[in-house]
């Protein structure tokens, strides 16, 4: 075991005759330098590490898990643009630019990327910090474990972007489908690099259901019963759920995976028992319920973008509730719609079937409502609303191919095909991205005490609409065409012409990313013009808006009581939102920790171990996590108390700002409408 | 290759032209072209299923476009109402018309679902030819155990006769499809699954291996030729005639990984070798012949 100390490793792993890879890695090199270097100048390592690092409020770790979707966004795109291109040219003669074992880990990667490595940071990330204060709660319920999940996700991204530098990528697609996926077939450390961030991640997001189905039940301000909760904490509750009961699966079905690769054991093998049919029904089992942990928080983030610029209240808000429990229940039921065509009988195909379309009654009874919120609104066009506007039409469209695949004999026309890609595209794109982005414009002045800029928010916008279209159609019309997906190369030149289409509007999505990059430049650059005093940017309905901007590490000096679904809302209109305390009370905190950062270094130490066969790494790297995890356990000071004098200061200087923005909301309130008049 | 990059270089007239041309030619829409019975049924149900559903896509739309101009903030004719949020009337609608067009939909799910199961024999008076395919790294192989040949990478059928293919793979896990024939079906080591089609027209087709299966996956097609009866009982005495047989031996051979593999036919064919092909997997001992790494 010990005759090689590295394992696999070699200086050979480093593909550093591949020019692609090598300057991808070279760029990744200088940014990683030029951030260090910029820490380093500007003598803000105390600040990062303090501030934001061993932080436990969660609003930090909220805003860290939206910092690595937004970089994880941009390697999963850049994977994207990749395929297209070599699509847009790889017909008849031309090979293309990308030789095919290069192509193949491109696609492999995007799809884990985007889903769990972009999603899943994104929406963990906007549950974290809106939840807690949408409820009224201080914090959230484990604070320690809540970071710990974060640097797991953190260290599994490293590992699969470091797979880029030192070894390759899975081969094997996001699903990595045995026995392909198997020692026999692919026995180099690729398969290992995506089972290895998928557990360590994994672990990490079944934590953070747990944190906030705990936060959710425990913590809510007095008053607030579960039928006075936002729809965005009620879709919160309900991804938690989905996410304790479907993450656990996947876990499984990665380890006996890597049970079959690094112990001999026949799991999912051609043969000696192995059967690769257990693995498709284990892993769609955490993969469908995982496509509405992706949906149903951008389906909260629309009931609440919604509501606030049509000025209106949700309409009909019990029936939003019921519709996502409902969606939630169902997504459980419906797994085996991703292999029809695996020969099961036509009654189980039958049944699957139409238990998918029974998720279509809830969803439209969904889409229904928020059109009915915007009916005798007054809706204001700010760029989260055109994002949730945008998203309605286009998901209808991705839930009427949904159906189509829906009904097994189509299914059969339709399965592996790019009109499927297209299809879960449709919903992903629309319905999941475009929920993030409008939920991290909606409350990015929460997090940060600035407005971004409104205009390339629109840009941006438009960017991705006419992007997404030009992207995604073609692939629908691909699939009629009889183009499977996935292809390095085809012979068919009449498929060409779409996929140069396609190809012009990844050109788009791209413009609308740059378009995301320079409102976050522009927006900083004029923090100061921006700067959201009142901590009701948009004369919000929920809670979180009572709040300053950013808020305090408490949220709330005083428990809010709370009378109505829109608590906030509610206030305003009975004059009691923003009032001066009569008194403060100290306030008991979380302490940092140097020691979620570290075990997340540990879980990154240890996976890179085993990928690479270093056994006394692997080992002395697990041995040390457990070691953090009993320190951490008798640790007795976990909290610090913040004076009633301390508590009563950062108050005051949160009304001199109400204050100030009384002021300059005088005469302004009735063109835009986005002022609020804060009654001091 | 000047040429080559200049038309690289030209993407968009190149696209809309070809868009023009190939829109006119149902040859490249293979899905909405069908050219037999189960894959005409699988067409219908994909656009009786759009149709149902564009019933609530189009008020969507229109509801979108309208409700966005209509209550835009500045237009102050348009009714505001901030506290209007409960219409029991409404909900009930919203919960019945998507629940009333499911129900449809699902009542269709479950008669074509067992209409078109992959397992249901075609209803004719026509007795049904057997095939068995074997997905190989990166070809198809095509034995017709009644007639004792095998083909690879083309599969010659008599049109109007139903047939019974029966498939499984003695590599990865494939899925076997002839869009103009109809639906596709996974081919998995070890296991048998079955597809039966029909050709009722004479032509060349296109068949593909659809579930990625590594470096020769993009090659891994194959030709469909559907001849009239006569045509393929000729074609199958010229196989037998040309006696180019398919044994443990060649078989071995064939079975190694290889890409664009060229169309072969074989006769005759070892008795039994599909069949040893899946025993391989579930009873080693039983089979005859090796397993073959990659």
């Amino acid at each position: 075991m010990f005759d090689h100390w590295l394992g696999k490793l070699t200086i050979h792993v480093i593909p550093y005759d591949n020019p692609i890879i090598m300057s991808a890695a070279a760029f990744m090199a200088l940014v990683i330098l030029l951030v260090l270097g910029a820490l380093t100048f500007y003598g803000k390592w105390t600040w990062l590490w303090k501030g934001w690092l061993t932080s436990l409020d969660h609003k930090k770790i909220g805003s860290m898990y939206v910092i690595l979707a937004m970089v994880m966004l941009l390697r999963g795109f850049v994977d994207a643009a990749m395929m297209r291109t070599q699509q847009a040219m790889a017909a008849g003669a031309d090979p293309g630019y990308l030789p095919p074992h290069h192509f193949d880990q491109i696609f492999s990667a995007h799809g884990t990327i985007m889903i769990v490595f972009m999603a899943m940071p994104f929406l963990t990330g906007l549950i974290n910090v809106v939840v807690p204060q949408q409820i009224g709660a201080r914090d959230v319920a484990f604070p320690f474990m809540n970071a710990v999940s974060l640097w797991l996700t953190v260290a599994g991204a490293a590992l699969i972007l470091l797979s880029l530098v030192v070894g390759t990528f899975s081969r094997a697609g996001w699903t990595g489908y045995p026995p392909y996926s198997e020692l026999q077939y692919n026995p180099g450390v690729g398969v290992d690099y995506w089972i290895l961030p998928l557990v360590i991640s994994g672990v990490g997001t079944t934590m953070t259901g747990i944190n906030f189905i705990v936060t959710i039940l425990r913590k809510r301000a007095p008053g607030m019963t579960l039928m006075r909760m936002p729809l965005f904490t009620w879709s919160a509750l309900c991804t938690s759920v989905l996410m304790v009961l479907a993450f656990p699966a996947l876990t499984v079905v990665t380890v006996l995976l890597g049970l079959d690769r690094y112990a001999g054991m026949h799991f999912f093998t051609n043969g000696q028992g192995g059967n690769m049919m257990n693995y498709a029904n284990l892993f769609w089992i955490w993969g469908h319920p995982e496509v509405y942990i992706l949906i149903l928080p951008a389906f909260g983030v629309f009931s609440e973008v919604i509501a606030t610029f049509s000025g209106k209240r949700l309409f009909g808000y019990r029936m939003m509730v019921y519709a996502v429990a409902v969606i939630a229940l169902l997504s459980f039921t419906v797994w085996l719609h991703h292999f029809f065509t695996m020969g099961a009988g036509a009654n189980v195909n039958a049944v699957f079937g139409i238990a998918t379309m029974l998720i279509a009654i809830p969803t439209g009874v969904k889409v229904f409502h928020w059109l009915f919120t915007m009916y005798r609104g007054r809706i204001r066009f700010t760029a989260p609303m055109l994002f949730s506007v945008g998203f309605i039409p286009l998901f209808a469209i991705g839930g009427m191919t949904g159906v189509v695949l829906a009904e097994p004999p189509a299914d059969f026309m339709m399965h592996n095909s790019e009109f499927l890609v297209a299809h879960f595209h449709n919903m992903l794109i629309p319905g999941a991205l475009f929920g993030y982005l409008a939920g991290y414009m909606y409350w990015f002045p929460k997090a940060f005490g600035f407005t971004l800029n409104d205009r390339w928010g629109k840009i941006a916008f438009w960017n991705w609409l006419i992007g997404f279209l030009l992207a995604f159609m073609p692939l629908y019309m691909l699939g009629f065409m009889g183009m499977p997906r996935r292809m390095e190369h085809y012979g068919n030149p009449a498929w060409q012409p779409y996929l140069v289409v396609a190809a012009v509007g990844a050109v788009f999505i791209g413009f609308g990313i740059l378009s995301l990059i320079v409102q976050l430049v522009v927006s900083i650059r004029a923090r100061q013009k921006n700067r959201d005093l009142s901590g009701d940017p948009w004369n919000g309905r929920t809670l979180e808006w009572a709040t300053a901007s950013p808020p305090p590490p408490y949220n709330f000096a005083v428990l809010p009581v709370v009378t109505d679904v829109d608590a906030f809302a509610a206030m305003k209109q009975a004059g009691t939102a923003w009032q001066r305390p009569a008194r403060y009370e100290a306030i008991v905190l979380p302490r940092n920790s140097g020691l979620a950062f570290v075990m997340g270094g540990l879980a990154f130490a240890c996976g890179f171990a085993v990928i690479w066969h270093i056994w006394w790494a692997a080992t002395a790297t697990a041995l040390g996590a457990l070691a953090a995890v009993i320190t951490r356990a008798w640790r007795d000071e976990q909290e610090y108390t913040l004076s009633a004098a301390e508590v009563q200061r950062l108050g005051d200087a949160r009304f001199a700002d109400l204050e100030n923005a009384l002021a300059a909301a005088v005469g302004q309130s009735e063109t835009t409408g986005n002022q609020p008049v804060p009654q001091v | 290759m000047k040429q080559e990059t200049h038309r690289r270089l030209l993407p968009w007239p190149v696209a809309v032209t070809a868009l023009l041309v190939s829109g006119c030619s149902p040859a490249h829409w293979p899905v909405l072209d069908p050219a037999g019975p189960v894959g005409l049924g699988e067409r219908n149900l994909i656009l009786v299923v759009i149709g149902l559903m564009l019933l609530v896509v189009i008020p969507v739309f229109v509801m979108t476009f309208w409700f966005a101009w209509r209550y835009r903030a500045s237009n102050r004719q348009a009714v505001y109402a901030p506290d209007w949020s409960e219409s029991r009337g409404l909900s009930l609608l919203f919960w019945l018309v998507p629940g009333i067009i499911v129900a449809g939909l699902g009542t269709i799910a479950w008669f074509s679902s067992h209409k078109l199961s992959p397992y249901e024999p075609i209803e004719t008076d026509a007795t049904p030819l057997t095939i068995q395919v074997v997905a190989l790294d990166w070809k198809w192989l095509f034995i017709y155990p009644g007639q004792h040949i095998a083909s690879v990478n083309r599969v010659v059928l008599p049109i109007g006769v139903p047939v019974d293919f029966r498939i499984t793979s003695d590599t990865v896990m494939n899925a076997f499809f002839i869009p103009r024939l109809g639906g596709q079906i996974y081919a998995m080591a070890g296991m048998e699954t079955q597809l039966h089609l029909l050709a009722d027209r004479a032509g060349t087709y296109y068949g593909e291996n659809t579930q990625y299966s590594g470096r020769g996956f993009p090659y891994q097609h194959f030709e469909v030729v559907a001849l009239p009866k006569a045509d393929f009982e000729a074609w199958v005495k010229t196989v037998r005639d040309r006696h180019h047989p398919l044994d443990t031996n060649s078989y071995a051979r064939l079975a190694r990984p290889s890409v664009r593999k060229a169309v072969a036919e074989y006769a005759p064919v070892k008795p039994r070798l599909f069949e040893d092909v899946i025993n391989k997997y579930v009873h080693p001992g039983a089979a005859t012949i090796g397993t073959t790494p990659r």
